[in-house]
C-alpha cells in the first residue's frame, strides 16, 4: 500500500482550471425540445427549466456543485495496465483509449476527489460518462479501490456517483472482475463504520449497477435516471414484449423499493450533507441542512 | 449425440465404423482391421481438433447440450444431497440448484446453475438464467454454510442472469451485488468450478471464490461473443472474432490470473465421456478443498478478498 502515501500529499489539480467554452450556445431539452441558453443551463444545473428533465451533468460540474465553495482536491490514481488483453475490434482498444484521452483530457472514466461538504470531510468517486460511456475497466475499478482506501485513511464518508453503461468490454474478464474488486473496496469503508452513499445518475446499468452501486448504506437517485441490470433492448428481444412506461427509471426503482429516495438536483447537496451529518450524529450547520423545497411544500 | 459443426468429419468416420460393425458378424478379419484403422483415425482427428480448438469452437463445446450439468455432478459426487429452496422473500428459482450434501464424506453446501437437459427441464430451470430469487437463495445458503463452518462449492454454468421485466422489478442488480458481497464475506473454504458457460454478472455472482477452477473447454466472459459482436462489430456475424478478442478460454484466463486451475477434459470434450469428466472435476475439487480446509475462516476470507483486489493490477504476461 505504498501508493497510499500519494494521498497524504495529493496533487492540487482541480482548484484552478481554464473555463470551458461550450460548443453550442443553445441546447435542446431531449424531453420537451425546449431550447436553453448555455448560461441558463449552468444556472439550472443542467435541468430543463421548462419540464424539469435532468440532463447529464458533467462530472466536474457536479463536483463543484457538491463541495463547499465548489472547492475540491483531485487524487492522482495509481496506474493500471492499458489494454491488458490487446483487444481489437474494428479498431484497436489502445487507439480508442488514446483518442478518448485526447478528446476528454482525462485518463479514464473516473475522478476521485476529496473536500468538504457542510464542513464534513468527504471522498467522492464520480464517473465521467463522456469517457467511453463511463464503462468500468481496471482503471475505474482502481479508482473505486483508491477512493475507498482514501476514505478509510481519512476517516471520511465515501460517496460514489456512477454514470455508466456497465463493463468495459474491451477489457474482457478483467472488467467483470471489477465487480468483485469494487465490492471488497466499498466493504472496507463500511467495515470501518463510515457512511457509504451512492448517488445513482443516468445511466447506471450492467456490471456497475450489479456491484458497488447497489451496495450503498443509502441509495439516492436522480429523477429520470435509467438504473437497471439488463439493457432495455436485450430485455425486449428476450421476452418479445414492449417494456412498461417508466421502466428502469429512478422513480420505478423507488416504487419497487430499490432506492431510498429520488432527489432533484437542486436539493442534492443539502440532502447528502443532512444524511452524512445524521449518520455520523454530528451537529450540522443549520443553513446547509434546510429541508428540501418539496418536503417543505408538503 | 449432438454434433458440432467442426466435429462433422469425426462424426462421419464414426458413422462408417458403426456401418462396418453392422456388416460384419464379428468373424470378418478384414472388416475388423478396417474398423481398427478407422478408429485410430478418429482418435487422431479428435486429438488434433481438440488440441487447437479456437475460442469460438470452445464456446460451442462449452454450450454442448450433452455436457455434464450441475445436476449430473451432484448426482454423481454428492451423497445425502438435500436440496434447499427459496429466498425467503419472494420465491424459489430453479435456475439455481442448491443444497446440503456430502462430498467425499464431508458436509458441504453445493450451489450451481442448472440449464436443464430437455425441453421440459430447460423451461423449468429457465435455461440456467437466474432471477433475483436465485441469487438471494444462493446468498442465504452461503451465509448458512459460513454459520455452520461448511465449505461452499459452486458450479457455474449460465449464459447470464435472466433479462426480464420481473427480474428487473425485483432488483436483479441488487441481488447480484449482494451475492458477490456474500461470496467475498463468508468465512469458510469456497471453491468454484466453471463447468460450461460462465456468463457475465450472473456467473461472478457465484464465483468470487478462494479457488476458481475451469474445465478445459469451458468459457468465462464479461459478455457473450454474440453480444459483444453486435455491440462492437455491429454484427452478430462477428461472434467468432469477438470470441478471440475476449480471451474467454480457460487457458487465457489462467494466464491472466483470473482462474486458479484448469481441469482436464477427456479427449473430444466433456460430452464424449461424461463419467470421466465428473471424476476429473471431483479430483480437482478435492485437491482444492484439501488446501483450504486447514485454514481459519478469517484467513480464508482475507485471502479471497486480497486475491480479487489484486486481480488485473498487472496485465497479460
Ligand atoms: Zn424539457
Amino acid at each position: 500500500m505504498n501508493w497510499l502515501t500519494n494521498y497524504v500529499r495529493p496533487k492540487l489539480q482541480a482548484l484552478v482550471r481554464p473555463k470551458e467554452v461550450p460548443d453550442n450556445l443553445w441546447q435542446k431539452c431531449p424531453s420537451c425540445d425546449h431550447l436553453m441558453f448555455h448560461r441558463d443551463m449552468e444556472k439550472s444545473l443542467h435541468v430543463c427549466q421548462h419540464c424539469g428533465h435532468h440532463l447529464r451533468l458533467p462530472a466536474k460540474k457536479r463536483l463543484e456543485m457538491l463541495f463547499d465553495d465548489a472547492k475540491y482536491q483531485r487524487i492522482e490514481l495509481p496506474k493500471t495496465p492499458d489494454d491488458p488483453l490487446k483487444f481489437r475490434d474494428q479498431k484497436r482498444y489502445a487507439d480508442r483509449l488514446k483518442d478518448t484521452r485526447a478528446k476528454t483530457g482525462e485518463h479514464d472514466a473516473i475522478i476521485v476527489a476529496h473536500g468538504r461538504m457542510g464542513g464534513i470531510n468527504v471522498v467522492i468517486a464520480i464517473f465521467n460518462f463522456e469517457f467511453q460511456g463511463g464503462s468500468m475497466g481496471t482503471a475505474v475499478g482502481e479508482g473505486i479501490v483508491a477512493a475507498a482506501d482514501l476514505a478509510v485513511v481519512q476517516d471520511a464518508p465515501l460517496i460514489v456517483i456512477p454514470a455508466s453503461g456497465g463493463a468495459r468490454m474491451q477489457e474482457g474478464i478483467l472488467s467483470l472482475m471489477q465487480m468483485a474488486r469494487t465490492t471488497v473496496a466499498v466493504d472496507r469503508v463500511k467495515e470501518k463504520g463510515l457512511p457509504y452513499l451512492v448517488l445513482l445518475t443516468d445511466p447506471t446499468t450492467g456490471g456497475v449497477s450489479a456491484s458497488f452501486a447497489m451496495l450503498g448504506d443509502i441509495a439516492l437517485a436522480e429523477p429520470g435516471a435509467v438504473i437497471g441490470f439488463a439493457g432495455a433492448r436485450v430485455i425486449e428481444t428476450t421476452i418479445r414484449e414492449k417494456l412498461p412506461d417508466g421502466f428502469q427509471k429512478a422513480e420505478y426503482l423507488l416504487d419497487k423499493g430499490m432506492v431510498d429516495m429520488v432527489v432533484p438536483r437542486r436539493d442534492l447537496r443539502a440532502t447528502l450533507i443532512r444524511l452524512l451529518s445524521l449518520l455520523r450524529n454530528r451537529n450540522a450547520a443549520g443553513d446547509l441542512l434546510a429541508l428540501p423545497v418539496d418536503a417543505v411544500d408538503a | 449425440m449432438h454434433v458440432l459443426d467442426f466435429e462433422k468429419p469425426i462424426s462421419e468416420l464414426e458413422g462408417k465404423i458403426e456401418e462396418l460393425r453392422h456388416l460384419s458378424d464379428g468373424g470378418d478379419v478384414n472388416i475388423a482391421d478396417e474398423v481398427g484403422r478407422l478408429q485410430a483415425k478418429v482418435d487422431k482427428l479428435l486429438r488434433q481438433t481438440y488440441a487447437k480448438l479456437t475460442p469460438w469452437q470452445k464456446t460451442q463445446v462449452a454450450r454442448h447440450p450433452e455436457r455434464p450439468h450441475t445436476a449430473d455432478y451432484i448426482a454423481a459426487l454428492i451423497t445425502d444431497f438435500t436440496p434447499l429452496a427459496g429466498d425467503r422473500c419472494f420465491g424459489e428459482d430453479r435456475a439455481i440448484m442448491a443444497g446440503l450434501g456430502r462430498f467425499r464424506g464431508a458436509s458441504v453446501m453445493v450451489i450451481g446453475n442448472e440449464k436443464g437437459h430437455d425441453t421440459d427441464s430447460r423451461l423449468a430451470h429457465n435455461f440456467g438464467m437466474a432471477r433475483p430469487e436465485g441469487y438471494r437463495k444462493a446468498r442465504r445458503l452461503m451465509d448458512m454454510a459460513s454459520h455452520f463452518g461448511l465449505p461452499v462449492l459452486t458450479l457455474v454454468d449460465t449464459a447470464g442472469a435472466y433479462p426480464g421485466i420481473d427480474a428487473e422489478a425485483r432488483g436483479q442488480a441488487e441481488a447480484i451485488a449482494r451475492s458477490i458481497e456474500t461470496c467475498l464475506d463468508i468465512r469458510v473454504p469456497f471453491v468454484t468450478a466453471i463447468i460450461g458457460e460462465g456468463g457475465s454478472g450472473g456467473a461472478i455472482a457465484l464465483a468470487a471464490a478462494n479457488t476458481v477452477l475451469m474445465l478445459e473447454h469451458s468459457i468465462y466472459s464479461v459478455i457473450s461473443p454474440e453480444g459483444c459482436a453486435s455491440i462492437l462489430w455491429r454484427s452478430g456475424e462477428a461472434a467468432r472474432d469477438a470470441a478471440e478478442a475476449l480471451r474467454l478460454t480457460a487457458q487465457d484466463l489462467h494466464k491472466l490470473g483470473v482462474v486458479d486451475g484448469i481441469v482436464p477434459e477427456p479427449l473430444g470434450g466433456a460430452h464424449r465421456n461424461r463419467e470421466q469428466t465428473i471424476q476429473s472435476l471431483s479430483a480437482a475439487l478435492d485437491a482444492a478443498l484439501g488446501e483450504l480446509v486447514p485454514q481459519s475462516g478469517g484467513v480464508l476470507r482475507a485471502q479471497r478478498r486480497d486475491k480479487f483486489i489484486e486481480m488485473g493490477r498487472s496485465g497479460l504476461a
